[in-house]
C-alpha cells in the first residue's frame, strides 16, 4: 500500500444490534499528529476510538496501524493473539481512569510490562520511576490509587499507558470526570506529550484545549464525520451548519 | 433440665462435633471446587459449558439437599455407585453447596467494574491474564463474605446427613434421645455446639474479610 498514514481508518461502520453508530468513516492520522474528535453526546466518538484498539470491533471497514491491519479477520485464537500484540502499541486513557485498585501505583504501571515484555523487577521499577517522573508523581509510587486525587489518578493512568511504549495514544474524555481545578494538571501532561510528538487521538469536550494542542479537529454527529480541518478553520470558520450549531452551544460556556 | 445427663453424654457430643467439623471442611473444599469450576463454566465463551453449568445450578438449587443426599446414598447402588454414608453425604452436600457458590463466585466476578477489564485488555493483556491479575484479585475480596454465608448455611446443612447414619451432631442427639427420652437437653446440646462451630467460622471469615480490605 502506498501513502500509508500512521493510523488509518477506512470505510468504518459500526452497529450495536440494529443501532448504527458509525457510518462510512475515513480518517488518516500521520505520525506525530494530534487529532481531536469533538461532537455531541452519542455521536459515536468513543465508539470510534474504541474501534481503533478493537474494544468495540467495527462491523465493517478497516483499521490500520502503520502496515498492520488491526481488525484482521482471523480464527478466534489467532485473532486474540494478534489483538493482544497490536494493543501493546496503542495506549488508551479512559474518562474514569480505570486504575487497578488492588495494586499500588508501581504495580499499576509495571503489571503489563512485566507480564508482556518480561521485564525484570529492577527494570520494571526503573520504568515506573521514569514514567512517574514524566507525569510528576514520583513520590506517589507506593500509594494505592484510592489515596490519589482524580487528577493524580489520571496522570498515573497516562503513565501506565506510556509504560508500554505505545506508538499512539487514545484519550477518551480524559478530563471529563475531573473537578474543574484538576483539569489543568492532566492537560499539561497531554501538552507535554504533544511536544514530544506522540501521535494522539483525543476525544474531548474542551474546545480550548483542542484548539491549542491539536493539529486537526474532527466534528462528528450521528455517526459520521461532518467536518474536519485545522482548529483555526473548525473553530473560527466552520463550513457546516451542524458544526456551527454545536460550537455555538459549546464555545459560549 | 438434667445437667448431670448433659455432662455424661458430652464426650459423645464432642466427638460428634468433630465429625460435623470434618464433614464441613471436606464439604467446603468440594463446594469451593465445584463453585470455582461452575463459575468458570458459567462465564465461559463456550455455550456448551455455560449450559452445563446453568443446568447444574438450577438442578441443585431447585431440589432439596436431602433428596440429593438420598438419591446418591440410597439410589446410587442401583446405578452402580456404592458409597459409604460419610462419602455419600459429603459428596452430595458439597456438590449442592457448590451450586450456590457457583452463583456467589460468578456474581463477585461480574461485579468487578468492566473498566478494569478494558484497561487491562487495552494494555495488551490476554483474557486469562486479565482474569488472573486484575479481575480475580478484586473479585476474591468481594466474595469472602457471601461465601462465608454459603459456608455457614452448609454447616447447618450437614444436619441433613444424619438420616443416612453419619454420627454427627444431629444423629448423635437423636440417638441419645432414643435411650434417654430427653429431647430438650439433647437438641440443646447439639444446637450449642453447632452455634460454636458457626461462630468460630464466622469470626474467621470476618478476619479474612478485614485483612483483604486493608491490603
Ligand atoms: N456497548 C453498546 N451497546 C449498545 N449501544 C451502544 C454501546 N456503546 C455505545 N452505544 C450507543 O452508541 C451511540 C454512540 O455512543 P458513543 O459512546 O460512541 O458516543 P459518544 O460520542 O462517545 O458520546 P459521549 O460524548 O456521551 O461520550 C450511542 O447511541 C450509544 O448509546
Ligand atoms: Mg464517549
Amino acid at each position: 500500500m502506498t501513502d500509508q498514514a500512521f493510523v488509518t481508518i477506512k470505510n468504518a461502520a459500526k452497529s450495536f444490534g440494529k443501532l448504527q453508530v458509525l457510518r462510512d468513516i475515513n480518517l488518516s492520522v500521520e505520525r506525530g499528529q494530534i487529532v481531536a474528535i469533538i461532537g455531541p453526546s452519542g455521536s459515536g466518538k468513543s465508539t470510534l476510538l474504541r474501534a481503533i484498539n478493537e474494544l468495540d470491533p467495527l462491523t465493517s471497514g478497516e483499521v490500520w496501524l502503520e502496515y498492520v491491519q488491526i481488525n484482521k479477520t482471523l480464527p478466534h485464537r489467532q485473532h486474540e493473539a494478534h489483538v493482544n500484540q497490536v494493543r501493546q502499541n496503542i495506549g488508551m486513557v479512559f474518562q474514569h481512569f480505570n486504575l487497578f485498585p488492588h495494586l499500588t501505583v508501581r504495580g499499576n504501571i509495571t503489571l503489563a510490562p512485566r507480564m508482556l515484555k518480561g521485564l525484570s523487577e529492577a527494570d520494571a521499577n526503573k520504568l515506573a520511576e521514569e514514567q512517574l517522573a514524566k507525569v510528576g508523581l514520583t513520590e506517589k509510587i507506593d500509594e494505592h490509587p484510592s489515596r490519589l486525587s482524580g487528577g493524580q489518578k489520571q496522570r498515573v493512568a497516562i503513565a501506565r499507558a506510556l509504560a508500554m511504549k505505545p506508538k499512539v495514544m487514545l484519550f477518551d474524555e480524559a478530563t471529563s470526570a475531573l473537578d474543574h481545578e484538576l483539569v489543568e494538571e492532566v492537560n499539561l501532561v497531554m501538552k507535554q506529550l504533544a511536544e514530544e510528538h506522540m501521535t494522539m487521538i483525543i476525544v474531548t469536550h474542551e474546545m480550548d484545549f483542542a484548539a491549542s494542542v491539536c493539529d486537526r479537529v474532527l466534528f462528528m454527529d450521528q455517526g459520521v464525520v461532518v467536518e474536519e480541518g485545522p482548529p483555526a478553520v473548525i473553530f473560527q470558520n466552520p463550513k457546516e451548519e451542524r458544526t456551527r450549531n454545536f460550537l455555538r452551544k459549546h464555545l459560549s460556556r | 433440665m438434667d445437667t448431670e445427663l448433659i455432662l455424661r453424654v458430652s464426650p459423645f457430643f464432642i466427638e460428634a462435633a468433630w465429625m460435623t467439623i470434618k464433614l464441613s471442611i471436606l464439604t467446603a473444599i468440594l463446594g469451593l471446587t465445584c463453585g470455582a469450576l461452575g463459575a468458570a463454566a458459567r462465564l465461559s465463551r463456550l455455550a456448551v459449558l455455560r449450559w452445563i453449568a446453568a443446568i447444574y445450578v438450577s438442578v441443585f438449587r431447585g431440589t432439596p439437599a436431602l433428596i440429593q443426599i438420598f438419591i446418591l446414598y440410597f439410589g446410587g447402588p442401583q446405578i452402580g455407585i456404592q458409597l459409604d454414608s460419610f462419602s455419600a453425604g459429603t459428596i452430595a452436600l458439597g456438590v449442592n453447596i457448590g451450586a450456590y457458590m457457583t452463583e456467589t463466585i460468578r456474581g463477585a466476578i461480574l461485579s468487578v467494574d468492566k473498566g478494569q477489564t478494558e484497561a487491562a485488555r487495552t494494555l495488551g493483556m490476554s483474557r486469562w491474564e486479565t482474569m488472573r491479575k486484575v479481575v480475580l484479585p478484586q473479585a476474591a475480596r468481594m466474595m469472602i463474605r457471601p461465601l462465608g454465608v454459603n459456608i455457614s448455611a452448609m454447616i447447618k446443612g450437614t444436619a441433613l446427613i444424619a438420616p443416612i447414619s453419619v454420627v454427627e451432631l444431629t444423629y448423635t442427639a437423636q440417638r441419645f434421645i432414643g435411650s434417654t427420652y430427653k429431647p430438650f437437653e439433647m437438641f440443646l446440646l447439639s444446637g450449642i455446639l453447632y452455634m460454636i462451630i458457626i461462630y468460630v467460622v464466622g469470626q474467621g471469615i470476618s478476619l479474612l474479610d478485614r485483612r483483604a480490605r486493608i491490603t
